[in-house]
C-alpha cells in the first residue's frame, strides 16, 4: 500500500483526474443549461456517442482533429434540435424522449462504426500543450498545466457558464423559463425559443464531450465508448445543484475516484477490476441519495409549457 | 428598446374598446359578442361568476388568446395582438390572479426579465433597481428591489407585479381578482395605490366577483354572465342587489343562520405541531375545540398553517406533537379508516387533487370511500345496481347537474363537482366535518347551496371546522372565528363581537387583545 501514497502516484492520480474530468464537465455544464431551462435531456450519452464517433471518423479521414471537433458539434446540434422538436414543440414526455435519443445514438454510432470503420484504430488527437512557465512548477505544473486543449477548454467553460447564467439577460431568461414559464411568457419571453437554445447548446457541448473522449483522452472509438458516462453527467447536474461551481466539484470528485480505481489496476493492487470499475457508479448512487437538493431544482423541470393553462 | 430612461416617453392610451368579441373553446362559447371599454383615469369593474368569461375576455386584451371574432381598438385604431409582448408594447399591463413571478429570482431580476438591457448582453440590475425605487416612491408601492420574491408576503408580491407593469410603461392595467389573496388591510393599501394610479391617468380594469369591493373602488361596472354582456352601469347609480341579480340571473337572499344549539365537545385539538412540505414547522401548537352543532371558522392569510391543519386532522399529514381527539378518543396517529369509522368527513381544499378523480365517473367518485361497504357488495363483487340506485338518489338530493351517472367528472362544473363531494361526505352523517375552502372557485348559486347544506348539517348536530380564506364566508357561517397566524391560533372571537378590522389585524399577527386595543385607539383618533 505504501506505493499508492508516494508523491509520484498521487501526482499521477490527480493528473489523470483533471484529464478525466473533461467529458464530465462538457456534458454536465451542457445538461445544466437544458435543465435550467426546464428540459431534462436524458439523451446526453447518446449525443456523446455520436459526437465521439463523428470526431473520430472525421479525424481519421482528414487527419485534422479540429474538423473532427467541428463535426461533433454539428452532430450534437442536430441531435439537440431533434430533442427540442420532440420535447418542446411536440411536448412529449421528456424522460422518455431522452431515453429514445440515447438508444438512437447508441445504436447509430455502433452501426456506423461497424459499417464505416470495422476495427479499432488509434488516431492522433489533440496534442498536449504545456503552458509556458506554469507547467514547470513542480507537481502543480504536471497536474494542471500539461494537458490538451479540450481539457483546458472544459475548465474554462465553468466560469463562462456561470457568467452566462448569472450576469446576462439570456441567463435570466433561461432561469425564468425553467422556474415559471408562464411568468416569462407573460412578459413576452419566447419560452420555446429559449428552450430550443438551451437544449441545443447543451447538445453541442455533449457532442464536444464525446469528441474529447475520442480525440483527446483515449484517441480511439469503439462501440459504447462512453459506457454510461453521459448518465453520470446528468446526475452531476443534480449533485451540483444546477450551479456550474457545484458541477465542477462533482466532476472532480468523480474523476478523482475514477483515476484512483484506474491507478489501483495499473499498480496491480489485488482487487477485482469489475469492483474497481463499479466504484464511480456506486458513488453516484450514494451521493445522489444523500445530497439531493430540491430547493434549487428548476420548478418547471420536465414540464412542457402550454400557454394559458392556469 | 425599452430601457428605464425612455419609459416616460411612451404614448398614453386614452381609451381601449373591445367590440363584439367572440371566443370559442372546444365545446364552450366563452365570449359571445362581448363589448367592453375602459378610459384613462377610471376604474372599470368587470363583474361576473366564475366561468362567466371575464378572464377569457381580458386574456384576449393582453394577447394571451386571440379573439375568433371582433375587434380591439386603442384610441380608435384597430390592433391585433399575437402575444403578450405586443400588448405590453401597446401599453397594456396585466396583474394575474396567480402571480407571474419567479420566486427564486430577486425583485429586480423579475422586473428586468424580458426587457432589453442598456448593457446588452449584460444585465443592468443597478439601473433597474434605481428605477424601481423611483416608481415605488411615486405610487406608494414599498418594495426592496434586491429581495428574493420567495421572501415576500403575498401583498408585497402583488406590489412587484404592479411595478412590473408600470416599469413597462403600461397605461391600462388589468387586475384579475387582485384582492383574492389579501388581508383586509392589504386590500386597503391596494385600493389606495389604485386610486393614485387612476389619478396619474392610468385606466384600470378590475376583475372581481366580490360586490362590496366593486362598489368601493370602481367608477363603472360591466356584468358578464355565461359569456355575454348583461349590462354596463355607473357604480354610483346601481345597488348591490341589482348587481347580484345581473350576475346570477335571479334574486339571492342573504343567509341568516339560526342561533347554534351547542352540544358536547366533538373535536379537540391539543398543542398540535407538524412540519410543512418544505421541512419547516408549519403548525406550532394549535389548540382548538369544536362542539356538536357549531361551526368554528378558521380565518387567516393562506400559508399560515391552515392546509397543514386540515391534513393533520384527516390523517394525510403526520403530527409531530400534540393530540387530536374525536369524541374524546385519541385519533392523532389513527389510520384514515379508523377516523372515518369515528364519523369524520372531509371536504378538501384541492378538490381535484384530494377530493375526486377527474377521469372517473360521477358514480365511481361517489363510491371512492364506500366501495367495499357490505351493503354495496355481493361476495367479492361490487353491487353495481345498488350503487347506481344510491347514486341516482344522492345526485337528486344534492342537486348535482350531470347528464348521466357515468359522465366523467371532468365534464362537470366546479360547483357541481363540489356538490358531489358534499353528497359523498354529508350522506355519511358525519360527527365531525372538516370543510376546507368549500366554495373556492364555485359560482354564487352553488355557494348559496353549499352554505345552506353546511348550516343544515350544523343543525343536525355535526361539529364543523370551516377553514376558509374568504372572510365573508367565515363571518356568515361561523359561530366562533379562530384566526390562524404562523401556525398558531392567535385568538378566537365570537361571530357577533368580531369586526372585519379586528379579524384583519389578527390575520396580520396582532393578538386579540392588541387588536381590540388598537381599534379603540383608532376610534379615539377619528372622534377626538
Amino acid at each position: 500500500m505504501t506505493e499508492i501514497l508516494s508523491a509520484a502516484v498521487i501526482v499521477g492520480i490527480l493528473t489523470s483526474a483533471i484529464r478525466l474530468a473533461t467529458p464530465y464537465l462538457f456534458a454536465s455544464i451542457g445538461e445544466a443549461f437544458a435543465q435550467t431551462s426546464g428540459v431534462l435531456n436524458l439523451g446526453v450519452d447518446g449525443i456523446m456517442l455520436m459526437g465521439a464517433f463523428s470526431a473520430f471518423y472525421v479525424t481519421l479521414h482528414t487527419g485534422n482533429v479540429w474538423l473532427g471537433a467541428l463535426a461533433a458539434m454539428l452532430v450534437g446540434l442536430l441531435m439537440g434540435l431533434l430533442m427540442s422538436l420532440i420535447s418542446v414543440t411536440f411536448k412529449a414526455e421528456q424522460g422518455i424522449s431522452g431515453i429514445g435519443l440515447y438508444m438512437f445514438g447508441l445504436g447509430l454510432s455502433s452501426l456506423l462504426f461497424k459499417v464505416l470503420v470495422g476495427t479499432v484504430y488509434t488516431i492522433s488527437g489533440f496534442p498536449v500543450i504545456k503552458i509556458p512557465f506554469l507547467s514547470q512548477i513542480p507537481y502543480i505544473g504536471q497536474i494542471f498545466f500539461q494537458h490538451s486543449l479540450p481539457v483546458y477548454a472544459a475548465f474554462l467553460l465553468v466560469p463562462l457558464a456561470w457568467w452566462l447564467l448569472d450576469k446576462t439577460t439570456w441567463g435570466l431568461k433561461i432561469k425564468s423559463v425553467g422556474q415559471n414559464p408562464a411568468a416569462a411568457d407573460s412578459l413576452g419571453v419566447n419560452v420555446d425559443r429559449v428552450r430550443y437554445f438551451s437544449v441545443c447548446l447543451g447538445a453541442v457541448l455533449a457532442g464536444l464531450a464525446g469528441a474529447s473522449l475520442s480525440t483527446a483522452l483515449v484517441n480511439l472509438f469503439q462501440e459504447n465508448l462512453t459506457a454510461g458516462l453521459g448518465f453520470i453527467a446528468v446526475a452531476l447536474v443534480y449533485f451540483g445543484g444546477w450551479r456550474p461551481l457545484g458541477i465542477l466539484a462533482g466532476a472532480l470528485l468523480f474523476s478523482v475516484v475514477n483515476a484512483f480505481q484506474l491507478w489501483l489496476q495499473v499498480l496491480g493492487v489485488n482487487i477485482q477490476s469489475d469492483v474497481a470499475v463499479m466504484l464511480p457508479y456506486l458513488l453516484t448512487i450514494a451521493v445522489l441519495a444523500f445530497s439531493m437538493n430540491r430547493v434549487r431544482q428548476p420548478a418547471a423541470l420536465n414540464k412542457p409549457f402550454e400557454r394559458g393553462e392556469n | 428598446m425599452t430601457t428605464a430612461g425612455q419609459l416616460t416617453h411612451l404614448p398614453r392610451i386614452r381609451r381601449i374598446e373591445m367590440r363584439e368579441i367572440v371566443k370559442r373553446f372546444p365545446g364552450v362559447l366563452a365570449n359571445s359578442k362581448v363589448n367592453f371599454d375602459v378610459n384613462a383615469g377610471e376604474v372599470h369593474a368587470l363583474l361576473g361568476e366564475n366561468g362567466a368569461g371575464k378572464s377569457t375576455l381580458m386574456r384576449q386584451l393582453y394577447g394571451l388568446y386571440r379573439p375568433d371574432e371582433g375587434q380591439i381598438l386603442i384610441d380608435g385604431k384597430a390592433v391585433e395582438f399575437h402575444s403578450p409582448a405586443d400588448a405590453i408594447r401597446a401599453g397594456i399591463g396585466m396583474i394575474h390572479q396567480h402571480f407571474m413571478l419567479v420566486p427564486t429570482l430577486t425583485v429586480a431580476q423579475n422586473v428586468a426579465l424580458g426587457l432589453k438591457s442598456s448593457r446588452e448582453p449584460l444585465l443592468d440590475l443597478d439601473r433597474v433597481s434605481a428605477r424601481i425605487s423611483e416608481l415605488s416612491q411615486a405610487y406608494g408601492l414599498k418594495v426592496d428591489p434586491s429581495a428574493y420574491v420567495w421572501q415576500l408576503s403575498v401583498g408585497e408580491q402583488q406590489r412587484v407585479e404592479i411595478i412590473k407593469s408600470l416599469y413597462r410603461g403600461a397605461s391600462i392595467i388589468i387586475l384579475d381578482e387582485p384582492t383574492a389573496v389579501l388581508t383586509p388591510q392589504e386590500v386597503n393599501d391596494l385600493f389606495a395605490t389604485l386610486k393614485r394610479m387612476v389619478g396619474e391617468g392610468h385606466g384600470l380594469v378590475f376583475i372581481s366577483h366580490k360586490l362590496h369591493e366593486v362598489m368601493e373602488i370602481s367608477d363603472r361596472v360591466t356584468v358578464l354572465r355565461d359569456g355575454q354582456t348583461i349590462g354596463v352601469r355607473l357604480t354610483k347609480e346601481v345597488t348591490r342587489d341589482e348587481l347580484v341579480k345581473m350576475m346570477v340571473g335571479r334574486e339571492v337572499k342573504p343567509l341568516s343562520p339560526q342561533p347554534a344549539k351547542v352540544g358536547a365537545v366533538r373535536l379537540e385539538i391539543k398543542d398540535l405541531r407538524a412540519m410543512g412540505d418544505r421541512g419547516t414547522e408549519m403548525l406550532r401548537g394549535v389548540n382548538l375545540q369544536v362542539h356538536a352543532g357549531e361551526i368554528v371558522g378558521v380565518a387567516g392569510v393562506s400559508g399560515n398553517g391552515q392546509r397543514e391543519l386540515a391534513e393533520c386532522l384527516t390523517g394525510l399529514r403526520k403530527a409531530t406533537y400534540g393530540q387530536i381527539l374525536i369524541n374524546g378518543e385519541d385519533m392523532t396517529h389513527a389510520p384514515l379508516l379508523k377516523r372515518m369509522a369515528a364519523g369524520q368527513a372531509y371536504i378538501p381544499e384541492e378538490r381535484m387533487r384530494d377530493g375526486a378523480i377527474r377521469e372517473f365517473s360521477v358514480q365511481e367518485n361517489l363510491f371512492l370511500r364506500d366501495h367495499s361497504a357490505p351493503q354495496y357488495r355481493r361476495g367479492v363483487f361490487m353491487d353495481f345496481s345498488r350503487m347506481a340506485a344510491r347514486t341516482r338518489q344522492l345526485v337528486d338530493e344534492f342537486n348535482v347537474k350531470t347528464p348521466r351517472l357515468d359522465t366523467p367528472l371532468k365534464n362537470l362544473s366546479g360547483g357541481n363537482i363540489q356538490k358531489l363531494i358534499l353528497a359523498r361526505e354529508l350522506s355519511r352523517k358525519p360527527v365531525v366535518l372538516i370543510a376546507a375552502q368549500p366554495t373556492r372557485g364555485v359560482d354564487i348559486g352553488a355557494t348559496e347551496y353549499i352554505h345552506k347544506r353546511l348550516l343544515e348539517q350544523r343543525a343536525a348536530g355535526t361539529a364543523i371546522l370551516l377553514i376558509s380564506e374568504d372572510l365573508d364566508e367565515i363571518r356568515t357561517l361561523s359561530d366562533r372565528i379562530a384566526v390562524m397566524y404562523e401556525g398558531q391560533i392567535i385568538g378566537v372571537v365570537e361571530r357577533d363581537q368580531a369586526t372585519v378590522e379586528q379579524i384583519g389585524l389578527m390575520m396580520a399577527g396582532v393578538s386579540k387583545e392588541d387588536a381590540l386595543q388598537r381599534r379603540s385607539d383608532l376610534a379615539h383618533l377619528s372622534y377626538p
